[in-house]
């Protein structure tokens, strides 16, 4: 299989992509470690006119801490954020699940969050962590918050003739842990039910933040507010965290599929809800 | 356009179509057909090649990305001194049946044991997860690999004494 034909720009500048988009409009599309795009241009479920790589653009490929935050570049790939060590708790959890080893040394974390397939691990990570998104168009930068970033299954909110150019995830100043607990038929499978959880505790120990993200059980991502509520004031306990897991049970929408019946991913999501939430409590009462 | 890679250590360069993948380009371009195409949609990874050292799938990847990189595929493994390290093993420790999966499974365990001369089972499972193989059940291809990773270490350590001698 080949992808239909199309116009290769490579670019080297953030200036230039957004450039070379304006002028592609709608059929263009960006391409950083084409792990979804390229597959999808293969079978066709996708045919740009215009491929604007931007791979060679300099000052996106790192991964660090400054200003409180976690800052990811456009160009780190998935492999990248494993063996980051300035990662925390449910993004250093979630890495190494993500596609398999191959995948991951060209996959990037942006791209996948900008792919918004509802199946993909990251961005119920960055619902449970409060990431934003960074995107440069014509008009400079914004940030964009990523409940606000997706709309639907494979549809952002991201402007014609804007390009992610980064992740903004707030790192907790106190104690803090989480999780990403991914249940999947075979390596590179996508999840057939994932959890992402968060938390941070305050001096006293009571949880002060709190953060609660399912994959693959509804249409999209879907950050459970419910359960996140009854969770912030309360002191970590395995009564509270049953609670929250009969919320987020309650919150997914399985259907009956390959990968299993919706009564069976239910029950899942409930287990891996309150053990999600005992490690990234355990974690962060070890920090 | 123009691509210019280092193809097993040599310039190779050709005129070809943007939407040429890479695996089309090692195969039909540079004559290579060592780099195999199996499933074709990223799952398998008999299309593996190294990339500036870094398993990747071939078969998911335009020849422009790897405009001014070294690719590595399995005919690059052996050198003038003979097979590499992991090319002995798979061949000692039977580590392949029908050999479809074998070049990339040669090419991850080779870039495995240059990052950790070491590894355990465990780490050698997760190595070749991304990498299907059909035949074997995969406890021979594991043990190829610490074998090859077991004889680069103590080949490495003699050779640190002779030159620490």
């Amino acid at each position: 299989m080949f992808p239909s034909e199309f116009n290769f720009v490579a670019v080297s500048s953030v200036a230039e992509a957004v450039q070379a988009k304006v002028v592609a409009g709608e059929d263009g599309r960006f391409l950083a470690g084409g792990q979804s795009l390229i597959p999808m241009m293969k079978l066709r479920v996708a045919a740009p006119e215009t491929l604007i790589d931007i791979n060679g653009i300099m000052g996106l490929s790192g991964i660090s801490r400054s200003n409180g935050h976690l800052n990811v570049g456009a160009l780190v790939r998935h492999g990248d954020v494993v063996a980051s060590e300035v990662t925390f708790g449910a993004i250093a959890a979630a890495a190494k699940w993500v596609a398999d080893p191959l995948v991951r040394n060209r996959g990037t974390m942006c791209g996948s969050v900008a792919h918004c397939d509802p199946e993909g691990d990251w961005n119920s990570v960055l619902l449970a962590t409060g990431a934003a998104v960074v995107a440069a168009g014509p008009q400079g930068e914004r940030e964009i918050p990523i409940g606000d970033f997706i709309a639907g299954a494979f549809t952002s909110t991201l402007g014609e003739d804007e390009l992610v150019v980064g992740l903004r995830i707030p790192v907790p100043t106190g104690r803090s842990g989480g999780a990403y607990l991914k249940l999947e038929r075979k390596i590179g499978d996508y999840a057939t039910v994932a959890v992402a959880t968060h938390l941070e505790l305050d001096a006293a120990g009571t949880i002060s933040a709190a953060g609660l993200a399912l994959t693959s059980v509804n249409p999209i991502n879907t950050k459970v507010a419910a359960a996140e509520a009854i969770l912030v004031g309360q002191q970590p306990s395995e009564e509270l965290f049953a609670e929250a897991a009969e919320i987020a049970a309650a919150a997914a929408e399985p259907r009956d599929d390959v990968r299993g019946s919706a009564v069976w991913k239910r029950q899942v999501v409930r287990t891996y809800t309150k053990r999600g939430l005992a490690a990234a409590a355990s974690q962060a009462q070890g920090s | 356009m123009d691509i210019n890679v280092t193809l097993n250590g040599a310039e190779h360069s050709a005129d070809v179509a943007p939407r040429t993948l890479l695996v089309d380009y090692i195969r039909r371009t540079a004559g290579l057909t060592g780099t195999h195409i199996g499933c074709d949609t990223t799952s398998c990874g008999a299309c593996t090649v190294l990339l500036d050292g870094k398993p990747v799938k071939s078969c998911t990847m335009l020849a422009a990305q790897a405009q001014g990189a070294e690719v590595t595929t399995v005919e690059g493994l052996k050198t003038a001194a003979g097979l590499h390290p992991i090319q002995s093993a798979f061949t000692d420790d039977h580590g392949l049946q029908c050999g479809f999966c074998t070049p990339g499974m040669m090419l991850v365990g080779a870039a495995l044991i240059t990052e950790n001369p070491n590894p355990t089972e465990e780490e050698v499972r997760w190595a070749i997860s991304g990498n299907l193989c059909r035949c074997t059940g995969y406890i021979n291809i594991v043990k190829a690999i610490q074998t090859a990773a077991a004889r680069s270490s103590a080949a490495s350590e003699s050779t640190s004494e002779t030159n620490g001698s």
